[in-house]
């Protein structure tokens, strides 16, 4: 177990920047994970903790050691790919005692180890299989098994749930989970799945075109989230963000309405983030605006309804009770919550 | 698998026609003619034949000359293909180490494939003719006592070389083709538990190219026996004495050189029998130990 270090991480393919230093410490035992959209670099960011890709310039350590220039063999860390990168020709066994033969293991060591990890992610029944006659989900569980039988000081995971159908993920999501809990290792994930993001993480680096965005915490991301872009990456449906205005206490809204909102402390052009939840609806006009429904998506809990904003072409998602009924060209009168507004700069992005 | 089913029962008869027709008349027939030929002794002016029976068989089998060529081609084929495969493999590794360039390189290594054998011979002949050959001066300021028209074994190296380097070429090609189709990520989950590249390459590498080793091996066996003819023939003509006269070699030798056509018959039906017993036993034996992803 140990600390990952990251300062001023940088990237470059043939003088391309792709990585624009990344700075963060990752404490003993916590579960950081790397998300944002396909090409943002995060598979890349992960590789080069991994040892797989070069550093361009900055220093990783893991525990006390820089290991710019140690081979991945070398830097005590295990890896879960997305495509699991099973060895085909091997049985389970043989795949998950490979590294521990490697490292010259006595045999009853390495059977104990496999043992040890095949109960915990139950694959006891499979362990003189080949990888071929595995289903996926069982495969993933074998390439966590071989990160896991090398208690390496740190454990990194490539969009491991990726190639799972969707009630697998959530599976495997609370199992991933769950044995972070009972090994205590340092682990960083990768994914461009929000959920998962959400859900696994102590910690979140939220990554754009190979900039770090915002790094906290998952509630601290999904409620105050650093720039338009996290804003509009995290949570589902996206925000609502738009241009308005700020001035003497009110916001002017696309379509020239004007609301006024109590200790507005923001003035000029901005962009407002409004979350489909935040949304209040009120029976009648007064500190309001009209939202023009186009459509309702009723998904049975709870339903979204899209809209736009009445003489504009802005579009607003909105979130409506489960029982509502509400319906295409339906008028709503919305008012603003004025603790949960999100101000970004036009300018830049940044939070206002 | 999709079943393709025809209205009428002669269409696909004439579709498979044209295949059909080359391999009877090209494989079958000639095969035909040797099983014929093999049973019967013909007079020396090839006016007429007598039936013999197995008679020829056993003269064959009797002939020391013959045993000599069974041992000459054994030796001669495992080195060809053990070095043909060995070499090229480990060119191919090389290659995918290659950043700049690579399809370059690869095109500049099949080239020697589309020389023809007599040409390929030819010019290792020449290269390595005691008298007048570029490398076989060297050799000799080595303190080699080189000289393939006199001694049997610098013969058999010769022509082993040439034959190898010939093969290499082909055996290249579909060794690039299988590394690349094993995935880089499996290497990278080898170097992460802490394989050197040597042993990802014997534990990982080497296993998952168990198909292409193994077809290349059945083809490298088969080209050695068989289309190496022509080196020989253009580098040394069996000799000296008969210390490079393959079975396939002796075949040709006896029957369109001496005209014992009986005998010649009667080789060439033990030769189709070893081959296909050869090639029946790769499969028995050594596919099983293949890995097929």
């Amino acid at each position: 177990m140990a600390r990952i270090q990251l300062q001023d991480v940088r990237k470059s393919y043939a003088g391309q920047q792709v990585i624009h230093g990344i700075t963060t410490d990752i404490a003993d035992g916590e579960f950081v994970v790397i998300v944002g959209p396909s090409g943002c670099g995060k598979s890349t960011l992960l590789r080069m903790v991994a040892g797989l890709e070069d550093i361009t310039s900055g220093t990783i350590s893991i525990g006390d050691r820089v290991v710019n220039g140690l081979e991945p063999r070398a830097r005590d860390i295990a890896m879960v790919f997305q495509n699991y990168a099973l060895y085909p020709h091997m049985t389970v066994r043989e795949n998950m005692a490979y590294g521990l033969k490697i490292a010259r293991m006595s045999k009853a060591d390495i059977d104990a180890a496999v043992a040890k990890a095949a109960a915990m992610l139950e694959l006891e029944p499979y362990l003189d299989r080949k990888p071929r006659a595995l289903s996926g989900g069982q495969r993933q569980r074998v390439a966590m098994g071989r990160a896991l039988v090398r208690e390496p000081a740190a454990f990194l995971l490539d969009e491991p749930l990726s190639n799972l159908d969707a009630k697998l993920r959530v599976q495997m999501r609370l199992q991933i989970r769950d044995l972070h809990q009972r090994t205590g290792q340092t682990t960083l994930y990768v994914t461009h799945d929000q959920v998962e993001a959400m859900t696994l993480a102590d910690r979140l680096i939220v990554m754009e075109k190979g900039v770090a965005q915002q790094i906290a915490t998952p509630h601290e991301v999904y409620t105050t989230p650093a720039t338009e872009f996290v804003a509009g990456f995290i949570g589902s449906p996206a925000m609502n963000i738009f241009d308005a205005r700020c001035e003497d206490g009110a916001v002017l809204l696309p379509g020239g309405h004007r609301v006024t909102v109590a200790d507005q402390a923001v003035s000029g052009d901005v962009r407002l983030g409004l979350r489909p939840e935040d949304i209040e609806i009120q029976p009648e006009a007064g500190n309001t605006f009209p939202i023009v429904l186009r459509s309702v998506e009723w998904l049975g809990a709870d339903a979204f309804g899209y809209g736009v904003i009445e003489n504009s072409d802005t579009q607003v998602t909105l979130r409506l009770a489960g029982n509502t009924h509400a319906a295409r060209g339906d008028r709503l009168h919305v008012a603003l919550p004025g603790d949960r507004l999100h101000f970004f700069s036009p300018q830049d992005g940044r939070r206002i | 698998m999709r079943r393709t089913v025809f209205p009428h029962k002669v269409l696909p008869w004439l579709l498979l026609a044209p295949q059909l027709a080359i391999t009877l008349i090209f494989f079958y027939w000639p095969a035909a003619q040797a099983f014929r030929q093999s049973v019967l002794k013909e007079d020396p002016f090839g006016l007429s034949s007598t039936f013999v029976g197995l008679a020829n068989f056993r003269k064959v089998l009797s002939d020391p000359n013959y045993l000599n060529a069974v041992q000459v081609t054994v030796v001669f084929s495992l080195l060809v293909a053990f070095s043909a495969l060995a070499i090229a493999l480990f060119l191919a590794v090389q290659a995918e180490k290659i950043i700049r360039g690579k399809g370059f390189y690869r095109t500049l290594m099949i080239w020697p494939y589309a020389v023809a054998p007599a040409i390929a011979g030819m010019l290792w002949l020449f290269m390595f003719n005691p008298s007048f050959g570029t490398l076989a001066w060297p050799l000799r300021q080595l303190g080699i006592d080189w000289n393939p028209l006199l001694d049997g074994d610098d013969a058999m190296a010769l022509v082993v070389a040439a034959a190898t380097w010939k093969q290499i070429s082909y055996n290249f090609l579909f060794f690039v083709a299988g590394l690349q189709a094993i995935p880089k990520s499996l290497l990278e989950a080898a170097a992460i538990d802490g394989a050197s590249r040597r042993h990802a390459f014997w534990t990982i590498v080497f296993p998952l190219l168990a198909p292409t080793t193994f077809f290349l091996l059945v083809v490298n066996t088969v080209y050695a026996l068989f289309d190496t003819f022509g080196i020989i023939h253009a580098v040394t003509g069996g000799g000296p004495g008969k210390s490079t006269e393959t079975l396939v070699y002796k075949v040709y030798n006896d029957g369109f050189v001496n005209l014992i056509m009986g005998d010649s018959a009667a080789q060439s039906v033990i030769l189709m029998v070893i081959v296909i017993t050869l090639t029946a036993f790769q499969f028995r034996f050594i596919e099983r130990r293949v890995h097929y992803g």
